[in-house]
């Protein structure tokens, strides 16, 4: 208990730290930022570019669109996108999870499929976002699975699977590899089937790899979700909010500045859950071998 | 080998679980016996699309018998793409950007040229001394690219610069704090949008907002290089079906309607918007309706109608002007079924019969007062 109290205590000084080094560098550093020649080397620091930490947070309480009829605040309307990108991301994360785990599961079963596949897992990964996000968008209208027509945020949510996917088949693979061969031995030893090995060592041997490859994967489900959004322009999420903003950023900087928070609780948040997941499996870390 | 076949029927039944739709391809009935329309805009919801919204709030378009869906754009979404893989019936995309795509092979056709000026202009503070393109030599000259930024290069091109080397180009975000910093002297602006921005920031000498006289404008429609800029765009290959080409006279002339009824009722124009969710200020949202009047109206040869010495200008522009990386817009001429003003036509009959004004000769804009931060 002591020990989360100081969890907290810990993230809450981070974000106080982090704001008084705003505040600090907007001081400090000239209002126009540092340049050598024509190259940038500092960021502008003047209230347009980097407003004050507290009319960020007034702007919190102020209505997301003045002279609206449904006058709602901007706390309000970040706290909605947030939750809404929490949800696709949550969503992306779990099936780029299965999918990844099933994935790493053939591939360690079969040595064969792990050469096959191993090397396009790989390089899905360089394949840039922002190409493949207009061709899942694109099945909107296209595809209907048993009557239900593809809806928008289903394509956030796979491109934020998409990326998320990779870390846990690495991580799973990884993990599902390590038991010690003398441990492997003993179970074949005892006449154990492939499935009692997988349950009873394999499984247990991985979470010390599958652990930091959800935390991995959370986090680009996160990012994922909010490039998607911004890519596709979904309605609902934190990314269009923060891109929506950023249009007015010229006379209203610190609007886009508190979506941008958003984003940064949403990360926190998707981060505290993956840290829960640790600490229920505690158990097994380290268990075996 | 049980095992097996259940795998096999898995897989077959995935097979037959998903399965392909595309809009319009099916005559499907909406609700009351309408007919499904997808429209795709190329941005997100503002003033810049009133028209379309305002014929669906007013009900223009059920009147002609049609149910659109409006869709939002997104930074990577394409709409000539997006229509010519028939993801949507029609799409709203500026002429050289979407003849680009005709050239690479998208089936789709002008069908109505909602906006028949340019709204493109090059800002700069009045003190630097640049009101035409021949003063942009030697200065800092933001600029969108992305196929945005052709009027400009044909500008500076045609009054004897050459935009590599006697301009230093900087490529501009889309906000204007580029320009309102000093980073760069020029920079690209929508009339619409990024010029009502810097309108809408204070100034820091004065402790008031921006005035219209602390800039000078570059307005590309006085330079002679204006692009023709948002059009309807059907699919040319579905335009040989005549129920398609009843339903895009329909949709031209509601969309009109909707235009026209803009053009009279801004400020409820502007309350349509901000209720299909747009999140920019309402002085702002008005400003943005009230430019985009502008560019349609007044409309001598009707509404929506392609003026050929305008088209001709845009194809002539976008295969001569270079831009930064050397290249053009087009390489060659589109072919005949790039624009076809049939549909546009029947549609001005249709709503003459209605007694709709398509021309606004008399059109006189308001005077809109930009508030801080567009609120």
């Amino acid at each position: 208990m002591r020990n989360r109290t100081r969890t907290v205590v810990t993230a809450v000084a981070a974000f106080v730290l982090l704001g008084a080094l705003w505040e600090i560098t907007k001081l400090v550093l000239p209002a126009a930022g540092v340049t050598v020649g024509d190259i940038r080397l500092l960021p502008r620091t003047d209230d347009a570019a980097m407003p004050h930490v507290w009319t960020v947070l007034a702007r919190l309480a102020e209505p997301e669109v003045a002279g609206a009829a449904v006058a709602r605040p901007v706390w309000l309307a970040v706290l909605a996108g947030a939750a809404f990108t929490l949800v696709l991301a949550v969503g992306g994360l779990a099936l780029g999870g299965v999918l990844g785990a099933l994935l790493a599961l053939v591939m360690q079963r079969f040595a064969l499929v792990e050469r096959a596949t191993l090397p396009y897992v790989v390089a899905s990964q360089t394949v840039p976002l922002i190409a493949i996000a207009p061709l899942v968008a694109g099945w909107g209208g296209k595809i209907a699975i048993f009557g239900w027509s593809w809806q928008p945020w289903a394509s956030v949510m796979v491109i934020s699977s998409y990326l998320a996917f990779f870390p846990i088949a690495v991580g799973v693979l990884r993990g599902l590899g390590s038991p010690a061969r003398a441990d492997l031995e003993l179970f074949r030893a005892m006449a154990a089937g492939w499935w009692t090995t997988l349950l009873r060592l394999r499984m247990p041997a991985s979470v010390p790899y599958v652990v930091p490859a959800v935390r991995l994967a959370a986090a680009a489900a996160v990012v994922g979700a909010i490039v998607a959004e911004i890519s596709t322009g979904t309605r609902g999420g934190i990314g269009r909010l923060i891109i929506e903003y950023a249009q007015s950023a010229t006379a209203d900087p610190s609007r886009t500045y508190a979506a941008i928070l958003g984003a940064v609780v949403l990360g926190l948040v998707v981060a505290a859950v993956v840290g829960l997941l640790d600490v229920g499996l505690r158990r097994y870390r380290g268990s075996v071998r | 080998m049980k095992r097996r076949l259940l795998c096999v029927l898995a897989v077959a039944l995935a097979t037959v679980a998903c399965s392909t739709t595309a809009p319009g391809t099916d005559s499907s009935s909406g609700a009351g016996g309408s007919q499904k329309v997808v429209l795709q805009l190329q941005w997100f919801t503002q003033g810049q699309f009133a028209g379309y919204f305002a014929a669906r709030d007013q009900g223009f378009y059920r009147e002609q018998g049609l149910d659109v869906e409006i869709k939002e754009g997104g930074v990577d979404i394409v709409p000539q793409t997006v229509l010519a893989q028939g993801q949507a019936d029609y799409a709203i995309a500026w002429v050289p950007k979407a003849l680009a795509s005709r050239e690479q092979g998208a089936g789709i056709t002008d069908v109505a040229q909602v906006f028949q000026r340019s709204g493109t202009y090059q800002v700069s503070f009045a003190n630097k001394g640049i009101s035409k393109a021949a003063d942009l030599a030697g200065k800092k000259v933001g600029n969108w690219g992305f196929g945005n930024e052709f009027e400009l290069f044909a500008g500076m091109t045609s009054a004897g610069l050459k935009p590599a080397s006697d301009v230093t180009l900087v490529q501009q975000q889309f906000d204007m704090q580029a320009l309102l910093s000093g980073e760069i002297d020029a920079a690209q602006a929508m009339s619409y949008n990024e010029y009502a921005q810097v309108l809408e920031a204070p100034n820091p000498a004065t402790g008031k907002l921006y005035q219209p006289s602390d800039f000078t404008i570059i307005d590309w429609n006085a330079q002679g290089t204006a692009m023709l800029q948002d059009a309807i765009w059907a699919n040319t290959e579905r335009l040989s079906d005549p129920a398609y080409q009843e339903t895009t006279t329909k949709f031209i002339a509601a969309s009109l309607k909707g235009w026209a009824y803009c053009r009279d009722n801004p400020e409820s124009c502007r309350d349509i918007v901000v209720k299909a969710g747009s999140t920019l200020g309402s002085s702002h949202q008005l400003w943005q309706v009230n430019e985009v009047n502008k560019l349609i109206w007044p409309a001598p040869a009707g509404a929506g109608v392609i003026d050929d010495a305008a088209w001709t200008r845009t194809v002539q522009i976008a295969r001569t002007a270079v831009n930064a990386d050397g290249q053009t817009v087009l390489t060659k001429e589109p072919d005949a079924q790039a624009r076809d003003n049939t549909y546009v036509q029947r549609a001005l009959e249709l709503l003459k019969t209605q007694n709709v004004d398509v021309v606004g000769s008399g059109y006189q804009p308001k005077q809109v007062t930009l508030t801080e931060g567009g609120k």
